[in-house]
């Protein structure tokens, strides 16, 4: 029974939570350029509107263009519900989950990628092709930065693997996770969650034939796997075994609100990259993540 | 003591890597004045007493390699009116790639040198080494004249830590003198650039193989 209320419970969070933050993003943006902004609750009235809308299917799609956001938006929330929280540790915790995570993640790129190429057109395919060629060098570095942890903590649990080292390590990993988090999410300076051009798009050009509860559980998701990512990068930094439980729960959750106004702020100060500099800066990130490694495992031996 | 000397020397090879992925020639000029300013205070680290000798040196080697060194550069990169370098034969990604590459593997081979006890818990030889192939691969890897001279002085940077190996008994002059000549040299190669770029019209040094009258 208390199995199912934690379940419940976490869920609810996770869900509920994860719209929040494009919202703070956004009112950080228009804080910076001085305007007044969205309000912060602007994507919980875009998902409940797109949620009554029906749905435009094209006549050459088959039903993949509507399981691929579903399958998407069921793996995105596995992979946080296999996330510890903290103190609370994980819902499901095992050898391996690490690897699980990072699965269940690529699982939803391509439920997404599917969708795109279900329609046919040829901007989707084109923003396909973008988001997975970036997807190669990005997955690099976050297989890299979990096999610092593991290296770190000597455990493929994620439980035991989140409680990072302190100084350069920590610093690097923190860069190249942060790095990571804007290519995996599609934000400034690899992608414009803003552009209205769809020759600019990877993200946006790939879901601009959805519509309705499609559109919404792509919407949604994403918005959890930004919340999934920000979790992630705050508990491979700050230790927060080291806080009592509801001290490092208050700690966690402003790691996760620094790390959104940290993108907010990327996003209005930095402008986007030219695409053909975008691999240098995912080298950068995988470099980033290999030292962090090295540290790691010179740190363990020494 | 020791745990500074590693995060510097742990400085001067993220350095390393920014040289090399860098296209804009003011970022690899930076690059390498902030890394000679680094490696030019280690001797203040790794003396135990004060020798008005040993600061004498590291102060010049900071206001060298992070002036004068400079400032020399960035004049001739004025002069001969550049900004990038353009076309390198061996690309950033590939040169940033074969940098980090050459960087683990020199910390991972630096355990199985047969090093004195007081270096083998240090970042020096690893630091040395990966700074003598960063600029190793700017001196093949870039075509214009300006980034082979940062590469130049990177791969000097990397000796100069080696050096710091043997403070306790090779005299300091020999750095000084080092230095000077550093100095000299940049301040001729300012002057050759503008030559140069008068004669050819270009820095591209893969044109100067063949003759001119």
């Amino acid at each position: 029974m208390i199995v199912i209320v934690e379940t419940i419970a976490r869920l609810a969070g996770w869900l509920l939570l994860a719209p929040l933050l494009p919202g703070i993003i956004n009112k950080v943006k228009a804080w910076v350029a001085g305007r007044r902004g969205p309000p912060v609750l602007q994507l919980y009235y875009d998902l409940g509107r797109l949620w009554q809308r029906g749905v435009v299917l094209s006549s050459l799609a088959s039903p993949g263009f509507i399981a691929g956001p579903a399958v998407a938006w069921v793996a995105i929330v596995g992979a946080a519900l296999l996330l510890p929280l903290g103190p609370a540790g994980a819902l499901l915790s095992f050898r391996g989950d690490a690897l699980l995570v990072i699965y269940l993640l690529a699982l939803a790129r391509f439920g997404t990628a599917w969708a795109a190429m279900e329609t046919g057109s040829a901007f989707e395919g084109m923003g396909t092709a973008r988001e997975v060629s970036y997807a190669v060098l990005a997955e690099a570095a976050i297989i890299t930065a979990m096999l610092t942890l593991s290296v770190h903590a000597q455990s493929i649990t994620l439980v035991e693997m989140l409680t990072p080292a302190s100084g350069v390590g920590a610093v690097l990993l923190g860069a190249g996770l942060f790095t990571v988090l804007l290519v995996e999410n599609c934000r400034v300076p690899f992608d414009d969650p803003n552009t209205h051009l769809e020759l600019t798009m990877i993200h946006e050009a790939m879901i601009l034939d959805h519509s309705g509860p499609p559109l919404a559980a792509i919407l949604h998701g994403a918005s959890v796997k930004l919340l999934l990512f920000a979790v992630l990068l705050t508990e491979s930094v700050v230790p927060l075994g080291h806080f009592s439980g509801p001290v490092a729960c208050a700690v966690l959750a402003l790691g996760v609100l620094t790390v959104t106004v940290g993108v907010g702020l990327v996003e209005s100060l930095l402008a986007r990259l030219a695409f053909r500099r975008v691999p240098l800066l995912l080298t950068t990130a995988i470099l980033l993540c290999l030292f962090a490694l090295l540290v790691a495992w010179k740190g363990g031996a020494a | 003591m020791n745990s500074m000397v590693n995060l510097l020397i742990g400085l001067a090879m993220g350095l390393n890597l920014i040289a090399l992925a860098s296209s804009r020639l003011p970022a690899l000029i930076t690059a390498m004045a902030v890394q000679g300013m680094a490696l030019g205070a280690m001797p203040l680290l790794l003396e135990h007493h004060f020798d008005w000798m040993v600061s004498l040196v590291a102060v010049c080697t900071i206001a060298g390699k992070g002036f004068v060194i400079p400032y020399l550069l960035r004049r001739a990169m004025r002069a001969a009116n550049i900004e990038r370098d353009m076309e390198p034969t061996i690309g950033y990604v590939p040169s940033l790639l074969l940098g980090a590459g050459g960087t683990i593997a020199v910390v991972a081979m630096a355990r199985a040198l047969p090093l004195l006890p007081e270096h083998a818990g240090s970042l020096m030889v690893p630091g040395a080494l990966a700074s003598v192939l960063t600029g190793f691969v700017l001196l093949i890897g870039r075509t214009k004249a300006i980034s082979q001279v940062c590469g130049y002085l990177i791969l000097e940077n990397g000796i100069y830590l080696f050096g710091l190996l043997l403070i306790h008994v090779t005299p300091l002059f020999v750095e000084a003198g080092i230095l000077l000549d550093l100095t000299v040299g940049v301040f001729v190669i300012g002057i050759i650039v503008d030559r140069i770029q008068r004669a050819f019209d270009t820095l591209d040094t893969r044109k100067l193989t063949t003759l001119h009258e």
